[in-house]
């Protein structure tokens, strides 16, 4: 038994993911073909044995509520710890104005101490991965930090690092700094926002931060006291996807098209959970021609699917024609329909013989539910 | 416990002989089918959908894995504080315990678990069909028609006839003749296998026939004949849809065909008939851009690189460049190299066909003939198979364990 436990802070700025955060939180943005973000992150937490885990949830949480339910289907429905999901618990009044997370974590610190697991990991919903935070936790205990933060290398020339933290290290590993990235490209050490130590570290940080007047975690919990704290960079080596606008969204999407990626992103250190559907197989007709493509469960594809990805339940008509694109679930794209660059969101209908078209760096996103 | 209206009886104990190898280590109920489901998930799946929530399963023949897969119930809603569903294997009783010697004793071995719910009426199911139906109408049938007991029938074409048991009725659907297989049938409406009793009716009848040792202890053998025998208010409840037994390994292999095309009878995308089923965490199949699938099914999880044609795929399949997997059924976990050629064969789970190897059965008399492949097999490169290979007797040599 791994003496760990899981929060998920969900604090994420969701302005820049325009239509698709508009009504949900970043978690709960569905992400390659039949998952929503925070399944990642989540599913990494049971498969690294941990049993308990708080979601510290802020606003726009209905779908997220109706996603995780009881948290049965990622094995969390247990007696004893299993699945919190933390909305902020006010103590005055509830029209006061909320600053930040900490303020959330603060006023369910009686979680934090009902807790029964020595160590916590703390993480956000938006950066994809497959890791095993075992060997985060032993990588801990090894270097004997007061806390340990997960970082990446990554190409920012190429990739959105924008609105990320990057750790400059010292020659042993040692995080001496942690700042807002500056558009300076090549490769940085850029922090996955995720960081392991003892729960009585983080209710002192909490409780000095709320002492302080401040209210943003990684911001004054953890970068204000990178200099006092004894903090480790831990690099995980793996696929990371940072999803911190909609063009991130979309290139992250793309990329699962290559094999390596789709077998270490679902496969390399446990699968990924998420609610279950009931959906039939997929099924393909006489005229179907699919290539480069995720197609999800319960799809009814009759027409042509190139470099797409379809969520579960999408009906695609013959002669109708989707090129670089994302259908998420139930989407009926109609008899001619040709799209390309575009994100339609939940149960979209795109009747005859449309032509939509975005760009690579600039897709076209149509709102949920929306008939064109 | 509380009284229930109906509790349904499923019978799952027979060994399916006729699958063959599918049905060596496993109960045909467990059989995988339509690139996702076991045939149990369809009866289990309409009790569900028709509102009947308290379920007993009867077990008998290599159990483990249908046990396993049926758990809880969960899968299919059956996790219920009140009923739910109960898996029931035969067991010692003061005097000595016995097999279930037929589909009544069965159900007369469990009689106690039935009255404990004392419902009004029982329902009877078997593990060996692939249908939606909703069992709520044939049991309002059932009721309206003050009936004794109330068999499903379908009607099937009269050249099939004498391979059915044959309900012939009057005008008010009232059975006034059952026959076994007739040379010469009067009717062609053929029994389901499906039979809603009134609980107090049958429960006599069981306890009757139970002592006589002439007996098979069959409901189509004993139970229904000694019941028209007497009199008894028996009605023939039509059911208009696609119904299929799936004993054989051609009707196994027809009954997931009938899945492909554009209107297939059986419609699993209705949302509101959903056949439930366990869902193992995979992530949706990736078709390459060297891929080329055309009027097939495939499962989650796949990896499809090469070309897949009439045929059903069930989840974590491989199918590697330049193959070619035709009028097949592939099982989870099948991993096919590339180049290599299948052709009307059956794969069983987890097998894989090494490079340039060809699975495709021999012609004879202008008919294809459908290879099976065993479960955990190792197919050779550039191997050609014809003919169906088991893994017992481990002697064979394509037999993955032998190998490691």
């Amino acid at each position: 038994m791994i003496d760990l436990m899981g929060i998920i802070n969900l604090n994420e700025a969701d302005e820049y993911l325009g239509e698709l955060s508009r009504s949900r939180s970043i978690a709960s943005i569905p992400f390659a073909g039949r998952y929503r973000l925070i399944d990642f992150v989540l599913s990494n937490m049971v498969n690294s044995e941990i049993s308990n885990v708080g979601i510290f949830i802020q606003h726009k949480y209905r779908s997220l509520v109706d996603h995780l339910r009881s948290g049965k289907d990622w094995d969390l429905a247990r007696k004893r710890d299993g699945l919190f999901v933390l909305p902020p618990a006010y103590t005055k009044t509830p029209m006061q104005m909320h600053r930040g997370d900490v303020e959330n974590l603060y006023s369910n610190l009686d979680y934090l101490y009902q807790s029964r697991q020595k160590y916590v990991v703390i993480a956000g919903a938006n950066i994809v991965s497959n890791l095993d935070y075992r060997e985060v936790l032993d990588f801990h205990k090894n270097t004997g930090a007061e806390i340990t933060a997960l970082y990446t290398k990554a190409n920012c020339s190429t990739h959105d690092c924008l609105r990320a933290n990057t750790l400059e290290l010292g020659p042993e590993g040692q995080v001496l700094e942690v700042r807002e990235f500056r558009d300076s490209g090549g490769y940085q050490n850029m922090s996955m926002d995720m960081f392991i130590m003892e729960k009585e570290l983080l209710i002192d940080l909490v409780k000095n931060c709320i002492n302080n007047g401040d209210y943003d975690f990684v911001k004054h919990c953890i970068i204000k006291n990178v200099n006092k704290l004894k903090v480790y960079g831990f690099h995980h080596q793996g696929y990371v996807a940072r999803i911190n606008s909609l063009q991130s969204y979309f290139q992250h999407s793309m990329e699962l098209l290559s094999p390596h990626i789709w077998k270490e992103l679902f496969f390399k250190s446990g699968l990924i959970y998420t609610k279950v559907k009931d959906e039939p197989p997929a099924k393909y007709i006489n005229e179907t021609e699919v290539t480069n493509s995720l197609i999800a469960s319960g799809c009814y594809v009759e027409g042509k699917v190139e470099n797409s990805i379809l969520f579960r339940g999408v009906k695609v008509h013959k002669g109708a024609y989707i090129k670089n694109s994302v259908i998420m679930q139930k989407g009926n794209i109609g008899p001619g329909v040709i799209l390309e660059n575009v994100i339609c969101d939940k149960d979209v209908h795109i009747t005859a013989n449309k032509q939509l078209k975005g760009e690579f760096t600039y897709p076209l996103v149509i709102k949920k539910g929306r008939v064109i | 416990m509380h009284k229930k209206e109906c509790v349904a009886m499923l019978l799952a104990g027979g060994q399916g002989s006729r699958l063959g190898i599918l049905t060596q280590k496993l109960a045909k109920p467990a059989v995988p089918f339509g690139g996702k489901y076991r045939i149990i998930d369809f009866p289990l799946s309409n009790c569900n959908n028709s509102g009947i929530d308290t379920v007993g399963v009867l077990t008998q023949y290599k159990p483990f894995a249908l046990n396993s897969y049926i758990g809880l119930g969960s899968a299919w809603d059956l996790d219920r504080m009140n009923g739910g569903v109960f898996i029931l294997p035969p067991f010692v009783k003061e005097q000595g315990g016995e097999w279930y010697k037929g589909t009544a004793d069965a159900i007369c071995q469990n009689i106690n678990f039935i009255d404990q719910f004392n419902p009004e009426t029982v329902l009877i199911l078997s593990g060996d069909h692939i249908y939606k139906m909703d069992y709520s109408l044939m049991l309002e049938f059932h009721q309206r028609k003050k009936a004794d007991a109330t068999i499903a029938v379908i009607e099937v074409p009269w050249d099939e006839t004498s391979r059915f048991g044959i309900m012939n009725t009057d005008k008010e659907q009232r059975v006034i003749e059952f026959e076994e297989k007739p040379r010469e049938a009067k009717s062609n409406l053929a029994s389901m296998g499906i039979y809603i009793f009134s609980w107090s009716v049958l429960r006599k009848y069981l306890l009757e026939d139970e002592p006589n040792v002439d007996s098979s202890h069959d409901f189509g053998h004993d139970i229904i004949p000694k019941m028209l025998a007497e009199d008894r208010n028996l009605m023939a409840y039509p059911f208009k849809g696609y119904w299929k037994d799936v004993g054989t390994i051609e009707s196994y292999w027809q009954a997931n065909m009938d899945l492909l095309g554009e209107q297939p009878e059986l419609n699993l995308y209705d949302s509101k008939w959903r056949i439930y089923s366990a869902n193992p965490p995979r992530p949706p199949h990736y078709a390459s851009a060297t891929a080329k699938v055309k009027n097939s099914v495939i499962g989650e999880g796949c990896l499809i690189l090469g070309e897949v044609e009439n045929s059903i795929v069930f989840r974590d399949a491989y199918v590697g460049q330049g193959a070619k997997v035709k009028n097949s059924i592939i099982m989870p976990q099948v991993h096919i190299e590339d180049n290599v050629v299948i052709d009307k064969a059956i794969l069983g789970r987890n097998t894989v066909v090494k490079q340039g190897a060809v699975v495709a059965g021999k012609n004879v008399m202008g008919q294809q003939e459908i290879v099976v492949l065993d479960a955990d097999m190792i197919i050779p490169p550039h191997a050609t198979v014809e003919e169906s290979i088991s893994c017992s007797p481990a002697e064979d040599d394509f037999c993955k364990r032998e190998e490691s």
